[in-house]
């Protein structure tokens, strides 16, 4: 790191930490004013689009989920959607029900990841979460036995937490027994408390000014908070099915990132938990609103900083649907409906922990896929993380070097960034000059 | 003074170290016993090395990575590979079959922008390894048991039989004798638990081969299970491709199919 009183300045942190993947930011400052922001990864390309081609469909569940292991379940939801659409197939509706509640435990247990482990420190001034619980190791217990329960979901009904074994095209290879179900509710009880106490405990720290800009996007439903199926909506209005995904949004490649860029035809736009709870408030139960205007956060909420407790929000969400979907559960007649021999293209869409995965495939009669294309969420966010962080930068100039980077890579991590997805390091530089 | 642990990334999924992270029960303790000086997923706070004990996440596929790789050799006590990727060189070693050139060019508008070597390889192709711990993704019980070996200076008791032994242990009936489903159980490395059996699948091989097995044999049982070559090489090129026993078998699957 260098620091020059020239109003030239940059600013280098070699790695960031507490993010998944690897990837790096690089600030040029000239004349006081900020020029350039670029979030850098170069995190190894891995090609799952270019190797997928001549993999059967059924395969896909199982190889996307390795594109990530903080959130397998989005690759294998969106994946085997994405194909269920090129076949044409439906889904019973307590296999949908099923994977809503698979869904939610990875919700819980992403979130009380970054929550209490990557996050939380930030705002306490703590390097880490074992830092944290030499201080507080109450608080620190409470959010690993909350990120436990979301596990305990996924191994139920995935097998295990990281990688699924169970999900397939079409549904699941076995599906739980009703009895199977109950010793999870009883812990899922438990963690709607806890999960509205972390409401609560987020709620007292400390939010930096900062609004995000532009245009917030997100899956909608209007009969429940969308997860793993609805149309695609924004905030200013945009309302187009998961099909029409690639007419409105594109990827761009840059010379910096291993990611390609996400872009919209109307410029930078977020996905992720803020955009889901401004689009999609009114789906929330009655509880968790109650909660929400508990703890200050209104129907609206703007500032990266608070997407923590929007977090802790929808962890709250979680826990409480996936005990509605428990309580009433009732077995379906076949795990998994038949796949048909026919081709064609097919689009899925669903919400990660981070925000809209998409995914689209063309699959021939012999069910041999021919092309893939996968626009996971932090591809999305890099343009608008770096637009967001302009400004930041630019009225916090006043910082030495280490402050200004410990500030810096607590506003990334309001994206929750996932560069294991995107592609994948933070390594933080500021030219200043 | 406590042992230093550190934490190493390179190509991967994030998932293996994220099995640390997922010892909800354990964490706290293992961070008692521990310092942590290196491990970037959970904490920004680096403590500069030597290391007694590394784990290390990920295959190597840039010119940098060996260099890094090279350089936890030399910064660490004892160096443990983790996961398909770092064992084997994960599912992103299907390039070691194909022209990486061909692949950038349908991933990426620039392919010159990228930098990536030809083949995906273990961190075992460029240095020496203490352990291998396998697994996509490693099971949280096998790591808690290799950590503490180490911190002991004892071997690690990881069974090397296949994931047989573990169905039988589990209690649950054979997938392939009785409901005809085509399963790698028979020659993949035990680790897991037998979990895919028990869902009513096939083994797919997460854990790569298992120490003393005869795939060549195991490969007619598959194809009386009505696998065709094509489905064969494919079960073989996973996250284990690259592994020497399953690229043996999924090359002499090619050269079958091509011989039909």
């Amino acid at each position: 790191m260098t620091h020059s009183n020239t109003g030239s300045r940059t600013l280098s942190v070699a790695s960031l930490a507490r993010v998944e993947g690897e990837g790096g930011m690089h600030v040029v400052v000239r004349d006081g004013e900020v020029r350039d922001v670029e979030l850098r990864i170069f995190e190894p390309p891995r090609f799952f689009e270019a190797f997928l081609r001549g993999r059967a469909y059924s395969e896909v569940p199982d190889i996307t989920a390795r594109i990530c292991g903080i959130c397998p379940v989005a690759y294998q939801m969106s994946a085997c959607q994405a194909v269920e659409n090129a076949t044409g197939v439906s889904i019973d509706a307590q296999v949908r029900a099923l994977r809503r509640l698979l869904y939610c435990g990875e919700w819980i247990e992403s979130h009380a990841l970054h929550i209490y482990l990557l996050h939380a420190p930030d705002f306490l001034g703590y390097e880490s979460s074992i830092d944290l619980a030499r201080d507080h190791r109450d608080i620190v217990e409470r959010g690993l036995k909350l990120k436990k329960v979301g596990n305990d979901i996924l191994n139920l009904l995935g097998g295990r937490a990281i990688h699924p074994v169970n999900v397939r095209v079409g549904g699941f290879y076995k599906a739980p027994e009703i009895a199977d179900l109950q010793p999870i509710a009883e812990r899922l009880r438990w963690a709607r408390d806890a999960s509205i106490a972390t409401a609560r405990w987020v709620a007292t720290f400390d939010f930096p000014d900062l609004t995000l800009e532009g245009d917030l996007v997100a899956l909608h439903s209007e009969h429940e908070y969308a997860i793993n199926e609805g149309r695609i909506a924004s905030t200013s209005g945009l309302d187009i099915s998961v099909s029409e995904f690639s007419e409105h949004f594109g990827e761009e490649h840059v010379a910096h990132s291993t990611a390609l860029h996400g872009r919209a035809r109307a410029g930078a736009f977020t996905v992720g938990p803020l955009a889901r709870y401004n689009l999609n408030f009114d789906q929330l139960p009655q509880m968790v609103k109650q909660v929400a205007a508990e703890v200050g956060v209104g129907q609206e909420c703007r500032n990266p900083f608070q997407s923590i407790v929007v977090r802790a929000l929808e962890t709250v969400f979680a826990c409480d649907e996936a005990l509605r979907i428990i309580e009433a559960y009732e077995p379906p007649e076949k795990p998994a409906s038949d796949i048909p021999a026919v081709g064609g293209t097919g689009h899925g869409a669903t919400e990660a922990p981070r925000g809209l995965l998409y995914h689209r495939y063309t699959v021939d009669a012999a069910g041999i896929i021919s092309d893939a294309v996968i626009v996971p969420p932090t591809a999305q966010n890099q343009p608008s993380i770096e637009h967001g962080l302009r400004q930041f930068v630019q009225d916090r100039l006043h910082l030495d070097d280490p402050e200004l980077t410990r500030q810096c890579e607590q506003a990334i991590r309001n994206y929750d960034p996932c560069i294991s997805c995107a592609t994948h390091f933070l390594d933080l530089t500021v030219d200043r000059g | 003074m406590q042992p230093k642990l550190a934490v190493w990334k390179f190509s991967s999924c994030d998932g293996c170290q994220l099995t640390l992270l997922d010892c909800e029960d354990e964490l706290l303790e293992v961070a008692g016993q521990v310092e942590i000086a290196y491990f970037l997923e959970a904490s920004r706070a680096v403590v500069s090395g030597p290391y007694d004990l590394s784990l290390v996440e990920g295959s190597i596929t840039t010119a940098d990575d060996i260099e890094r790789i090279r350089e936890v050799r030399r910064v660490s006590g004892h160096v443990i590979s983790i996961g398909a990727c770092a064992t084997a060189g994960g599912i992103q070693a299907l390039r070691n079959f194909a022209d990486v050139r061909q692949f950038t060019s349908v991933v990426y508008a620039h392919p010159e922008y990228i930098h990536t070597l030809d083949r995906s390889t273990p961190p075992s192709a460029h240095i020496d390894v203490d352990f291998e711990l396998h697994g996509c993704p490693i099971d949280k019980r096998q790591l808690l048991e290799v950590i503490t070996a180490f911190l002991h200076g004892r071997r690690p008791q990881i069974a090397s039989h296949s994931v047989c032994v573990e169905c039988k242990r589990r209690g649950t009936v054979c997938v392939m004798v009785s409901k005809g489903i085509p399963c790698l159980g028979p020659v993949t490395h035990a680790g897991c638990g037998a979990i895919c059996p028990a869902y009513d699948r096939g083994c797919y091989g997460c854990f790569g081969p298992a120490d003393t097995t005869n795939i060549p044999a195991f490969v007619g049982a598959l194809g009386a299970a009505g696998m065709s070559d094509f489905q064969l090489v494919r079960v073989f090129r996973t996250f284990n491709a690259d592994a020497p026993e399953f690229r043996a078998a999924s090359t002499a699957a090619v050269v079958a199919a091509e011989g039909r």
